[in-house]
C-alpha cells in the first residue's frame, strides 16, 4: 500500500505518515498498561500524542486546535481502555464536536478523506469472550462498529483495533513488553508505509500475525 | 566607648573584608572569619587582651544557634534519632576518649590525663559543623544527621564530662583533698556553677536542675504562647524581636544559674517552640544575631592562636593535630560503617566531625582549674584545638572536590536521597487562602502558611490548620518558611500593594518557584503578571460567573446551555484579557488611555456573539472560509 490513495496525505519531506494518537483514560494513576504504552508512543518519532483527559479536563474542547491537528497529520488513532464495549466519555463527545458536518462530512472537501483510523484498546475480558460463543456474544472489531461507521462516513481507511485482552493480568502474566513492542513495531510499519493495509483491512484484530501484514525490518 | 568602637570597627571591617572573599574562594565564611581573626589578632596586632570578653559575648552566638537549631526539631523528630543520638555519639565520645588516653597510657602519663586530654579532643565544633552544613545544604543528607546527631550527644554530654573532670587529677596532695571531697558527693556536678546551687546538697541539685527543666518546657509551652501572641497583636515588631532575645537570654541565664550549659537549656526551649505558630517569626528574628556572633566567635578563635608558640615548634603541633584529627576520622568511619552509612555519607560524617571544637577550650580550661591538665600542656593543647577547627574547612574542601564528584560520576545512577516533598508556602489565610490550603492539604500536599493576624492564626490553630503568624511581607520571614526550597508561592493575601511586592520580590530572589496570586480585578491582575506571577486570577470572577449561571437557569434556561454559555464567556474574557495586556503595559491608566477603552467597548461588545455562537467557539469567523457561514455547527440533539 505504499502507493495509497492519492488523497491520503503524505509527508512530502520525508514521506513518512504523520500518526497523531488521542489518548483517554480517565484514572491514568492507575493504568497499568495504557500509561507505560502512552509513553512508548510518545517516543515514537513522527507520532503526536495527546493525553485528552489531561488537556481538557472539563471537556471544554478547543474544536480549532483539534481540527488543526487532523489537518496535520495523515493517520488517526483512538487509544483508550475499553470502557462498557466502548470509548471513554471524552472520545465520544470528542467526535461529536470536532466531526463537524462540514468539516469531516457533508464537506465539498471532507478534511479526513483518505486518512487511516484506527483503534488501540485494551479490554480486560479474555478473547475468548469476544465471539459468538463467547459470554460477550460480539468480537472486538464487531463492537467497535459505530466507530467503523463513523470513519467510513468521514471517507477514512479503517483498519482493526490493535487490542489486548485480558489487560488486568497482562503485567504479572508478563505480556505487557511484547504488547509494547508489537505496537511500536505497527507505528513504525504504518509511518513508513510498510504497514500492508489492503491485508490488514478485513481482520478482526490488527496485532493477531503482524508478519503477514509488515514488510521489510 | 572610643575603645569599644574602634574594636567593633575592626572586627566588622575584618569580617567584610574576609569573609566575602573567602566565599569567593570556597573556602566557605567560617573560615573567613577565622583568618580575619588571625589578620587582626596575632598578625597585625589591632586586638589583644579584650578578645577574651568578646569570646564571652560571642559564645552566646552558640546559643543562639542551638535555639534555631531546636526550633527546627520537632519533639517527634528528636524521639526519632534516639537511636543514633545515644549510639552514634555515645560510641563516638567514648571510643575516641578511650583511643586517646590508651596512647597517652602508652607513652607514660598519667590515665586520668590521658582520659581528660581525650574527652577534650572528643568533642567537634558544632558551630563550624551546622555552619558549614547548612551553608553547603547538606544538612538534611544521611551523613548530616548522622553528624548532627553526633554533635547534639556531645553538647549533652558536656554536662556530664565537667562532672567528671574533677576526678581525673593525679591524687597528688593537694589535688587528692579536692578529689576526696569530690568523691564524698559534696556537690561535685556543681563544681564548675555558680549562682544559685552553691552550697546545695546533692539531692537538692537535683530537684533545682529539675524545677528549672520543667519551668523551661512548661514556660515554652504554656506561657510562651500567650505572651507572643499579646505582643504581635500590638503589631509593634522591635518588641517581638526584643521578646524573641529575651526569652532566649532568659533560658540561658537561668540554665547558667543552676550549673546547666546555657545552649543546652535553649536547644531544649527551641525543641519546645518547634510546633509553635510564632516559630518561622522567632527563627527570622534570631537568625541575624546569631549570624554575627557566630562569626565574631570564630574571628575571637583566630585571632586567640598564639603565633610564637604555634611557630616555635610548627611541626610537633600539626603533626599532633592531624594525629588526632586522623584518629577521631577512624573511629567516625569505623562508627559510620556500623551504623551502615553509605560511602559518601560516610565520608561526609568523618570529614565533618574530625576536628576538636569550641568545647574544648571550655573543658581545658576547666581541667586546669582542677589540676588535671597542666597550664603549659593545655597551652599546646588549646592551640591543637585551634589548628583542627581551622582545618576544618579544608576537610569540607576535600569533599567537595574530591569525594562528593567521585560517588557522583561512579557506576549507575546515584543513589536517591530522600529529598524534602517540594512544599507549598501560602500568604494570606482569610477566606481566599483557606479553600485553597483546603484543597491542597486534602490532596496530601505539604503546605506552610503564614499570616500576620495571630487572632486568625490561633482560631485555625484551634480547628486543627497547621499555620504560621508572621508578615509574609518580610523578606527574611518568607526565607523562613522555606521558599527557597518550596515549588510553589501562593500568594492570596487583601493588601493589592503589597502582594504586587510579595510577587516581585519572590521572582527576583527565587527564580525557581512558580508564583499564583490573588488579583483585585484586572488592573491588578496585569500588575501581577508583570512583577512576574506565573498565574494570577481574580478573585470574584469565578464565584460571580456562577451566580450569573445560576440567575439564567431560575429564568427556565436550560442548564446545559447555560453551562455552554459560561464556558464561552470564560474563554472570551481569557482571550479578550490576553490581548489587552498590551494596550494597559503601556499605560496603565485607563481613564487616559483610549486605545484601551476602544479595545474594553469591543470586548463587550463581542460578548454576546461569542455567547450566542452556535460553535460555543470564541473564534474570528473570518478565518474559517471552509465553513460555509451559514451552516455553523449543526451537531444534531441526542
Amino acid at each position: 500500500m505504499s502507493n495509497a490513495p492519492g488523497s491520503t496525505k503524505v509527508d512530502e519531506a520525508v514521506g513518512r505518515r504523520r500518526i497523531l494518537v488521542l489518548f483517554a483514560h480517565p484514572s491514568l494513576e492507575r493504568s497499568e498498561v495504557n500509561g507505560p504504552l502512552a509513553a512508548a508512543t510518545a517516543r515514537v518519532e513522527g507520532v503526536t500524542l495527546v493525553d485528552l483527559y489531561a488537556e481538557y479536563p472539563t471537556f471544554d474542547f478547543n474544536v480549532d486546535l483539534e481540527q488543526e491537528r487532523l489537518l496535520a497529520h495523515d493517520a488517526l488513532c483512538f487509544m483508550y481502555p475499553l470502557y462498557w464495549y466502548s470509548t471513554p466519555a471524552i472520545l465520544k463527545e470528542w467526535q461529536d464536536l470536532v466531526l463537524e458536518r462540514g468539516f469531516a462530512y457533508d464537506a465539498a472537501a471532507p478534511a479526513l478523506q483518505g486518512k487511516v483510523f484506527f483503534n488501540a484498546l485494551t479490554a480486560g475480558g479474555p478473547e475468548a469472550a469476544y465471539c459468538a460463543a463467547g459470554y460477550n456474544h460480539l468480537t472486538i472489531r464487531e463492537l467497535l462498529s459505530p466507530l467503523e461507521q463513523m470513519s467510513r462516513l468521514c471517507g477514512m481507511v479503517f483498519l482493526p483495533p490493535f487490542a489486548l485482552f485480558g489487560a488486568r493480568t497482562a503485567v504479572e502474566d508478563g505480556r505487557l513488553a511484547g504488547h509494547i513492542a508489537d505496537w511500536v513495531r505497527v507505528l513504525e510499519a504504518l509511518r513508513d508505509h510498510r504497514l500492508d493495509l489492503a491485508a490488514a483491512a478485513p481482520r478482526t484484530k490488527l496485532n493477531a500475525d503482524l508478519d503477514a501484514i509488515i514488510r521489510g525490518a | 566607648m572610643e575603645g569599644m568602637l574602634f574594636h567593633a570597627f575592626v572586627y566588622l571591617a575584618a569580617a567584610v573584608v574576609a569573609v566575602p572573599v573567602a566565599h569567593r574562594l570556597g573556602l566557605g565564611s567560617v573560615l573567613g572569619y577565622l583568618i580575619a581573626g588571625i589578620l587582626i589578632g596575632p598578625v597585625l596586632g589591632l586586638v589583644g587582651a579584650e578578645t577574651k570578653d568578646i569570646q564571652q559575648v560571642a559564645e552566646f552566638g552558640v546559643v543562639l544557634m542551638l535555639f534555631l537549631v531546636g526550633l527546627e526539631l520537632e519533639p517527634k523528630l528528636l524521639w526519632q534519632m534516639r537511636g543514633r543520638l545515644l549510639g552514634l555519639g555515645g560510641l563516638q565520645v567514648g571510643l575516641t576518649a578511650l583511643a586517646i588516653a590508651a596512647l597517652a597510657f602508652s607513652l607514660g602519663l598519667y590515665w586520668g590525663l590521658g582520659l581528660a586530654v581525650g574527652l577534650v579532643f572528643a568533642m567537634s565544633s558544632t558551630a563550624i559543623v551546622i555552619q558549614t552544613l547548612s551553608e553547603k545544604g547538606l544538612t538534611k543528607t544521611e551523613g548530616g544527621r548522622a553528624s548532627f546527631a553526633v554533635l547534639l550527644f556531645q553538647d549533652i554530654s558536656v554536662i556530664a564530662v565537667l562532672a567528671l573532670i574533677p576526678f581525673l587529677a593525679q591524687p597528688e596532695p593537694l589535688a587528692l583533698a579536692a578529689w576526696l571531697s569530690a568523691a564524698a558527693g559534696d556537690n561535685s556536678a556543681a563544681q564548675g556553677a555558680a549562682g544559685l546551687v552553691a552550697g546545695l546538697p546533692n539531692w537538692g541539685y537535683a530537684l533545682v536542675v529539675l524545677g528549672a527543666v520543667a519551668t523551661v518546657v512548661l514556660g515554652g509551652h504554656y506561657l510562651s504562647r500567650p505572651l507572643f501572641r499579646y505582643i504581635a497583636e500590638s503589631r509593634l515588631r522591635e518588641v517581638f524581636t526584643a521578646s524573641a532575645l529575651l526569652l532566649v537570654v532568659g533560658t540561658a541565664l537561668l540554665m547558667t544559674l543552676v550549673g546547666l550549659s546555657p545552649a543546652l537549656g535553649t536547644f531544649l526551649a527551641g525543641v519546645i517552640l518547634a510546633t509553635s505558630e510564632f516559630r518561622h517569626e522567632l527563627r527570622s528574628d534570631i537568625e541575624p544575631f546569631k549570624g554575627i556572633l557566630m562569626g565574631i566567635f570564630f574571628i575571637t578563635v583566630g585571632a586567640g592562636i598564639d603565633l610564637p608558640l604555634l611557630f616555635g615548634d610548627f611541626a610537633t603541633l600539626l603533626g599532633l593535630t592531624l594525629g588526632v584529627m586522623g584518629l577521631k576520622a577512624l573511629v567516625l568511619l569505623a562508627l559510620a560503617r556500623l551504623f551502615r552509612l553509605r560511602a559518601g555519607d560516610r565520608w561526609l560524617f568523618a570529614l565533618s566531625l574530625a576536628q576538636a571544637g569550641e568545647f574544648g577550650f571550655v573543658l581545658l580550661g576547666f581541667c586546669v582549674q582542677n589540676g588535671v591538665v597542666p597550664t603549659g600542656l593545655a597551652r599546646t593543647l588549646s592551640l591543637v584545638v585551634a589548628l583542627s577547627m581551622l582545618l576544618t574547612p579544608a576537610l569540607f574542601i576535600l569533599y567537595d572536590r574530591l569525594i562528593a564528584p567521585r560517588l557522583r560520576n561512579g557506576k549507575g545512577p546515584a543513589p536517591d536521597t530522600i529529598e524534602e516533598e517540594g512544599t507549598v508556602v501560602i500568604a494570606g489565610i482569610g477566606r481566599f487562602g483557606q479553600i485553597v490550603n483546603r484543597l491542597l492539604v486534602a490532596a496530601g500536599i505539604e503546605t506552610v502558611v503564614l499570616d500576620h493576624r495571630a487572632d486568625q492564626i490561633d482560631l485555625l490553630r484551634k480547628l486543627g490548620i497547621k499555620s504560621y503568624y508572621g508578615d509574609a511581607s518580610r523578606p527574611d520571614l518568607l526565607h523562613a518558611a522555606g521558599l527557597a526550597r518550596a515549588r510553589l508561592f501562593i500568594v492570596a493575601i487583601d493588601d493589592r500593594d503589597r502582594a504586587v511586592e510579595m510577587v516581585d520580590y519572590c521572582r527576583r530572589t527565587y527564580p525557581q518557584v512558580r508564583i499564583l496570586a490573588r488579583a483585585y480585578d484586572v488592573g491588578h491582575l496585569y500588575l501581577l503578571k508583570q512583577a512576574g506571577a506565573d498565574l494570577a486570577v481574580r478573585e470574584v470572577f469565578d464565584t460571580s460567573l456562577g451566580l450569573g449561571a445560576a440567575a439564567l437557569r431560575e429564568l427556565g434556561m436550560h442548564p446545559y446551555k447555560v453551562e455552554r454559555m459560561t464556558r464561552a464567556f470564560r474563554r472570551h474574557e481569557a482571550a479578550g484579557l490576553a490581548g489587552m495586556y498590551d494596550l494597559w503595559d503601556q499605560d496603565p491608566d485607563i481613564a487616559r488611555n483610549l486605545a484601551l477603552q476602544a479595545r474594553i467597548r469591543e470586548h463587550v461588545g463581542t460578548l454576546q456573539d461569542a455567547l450566542n455562537s452556535d460553535r460555543m467557539q470564541l473564534h474570528d469567523r473570518t478565518e474559517r472560509g471552509w465553513t460555509p457561514p451559514s451552516r455553523g455547527f449543526s451537531r444534531e440533539p441526542d
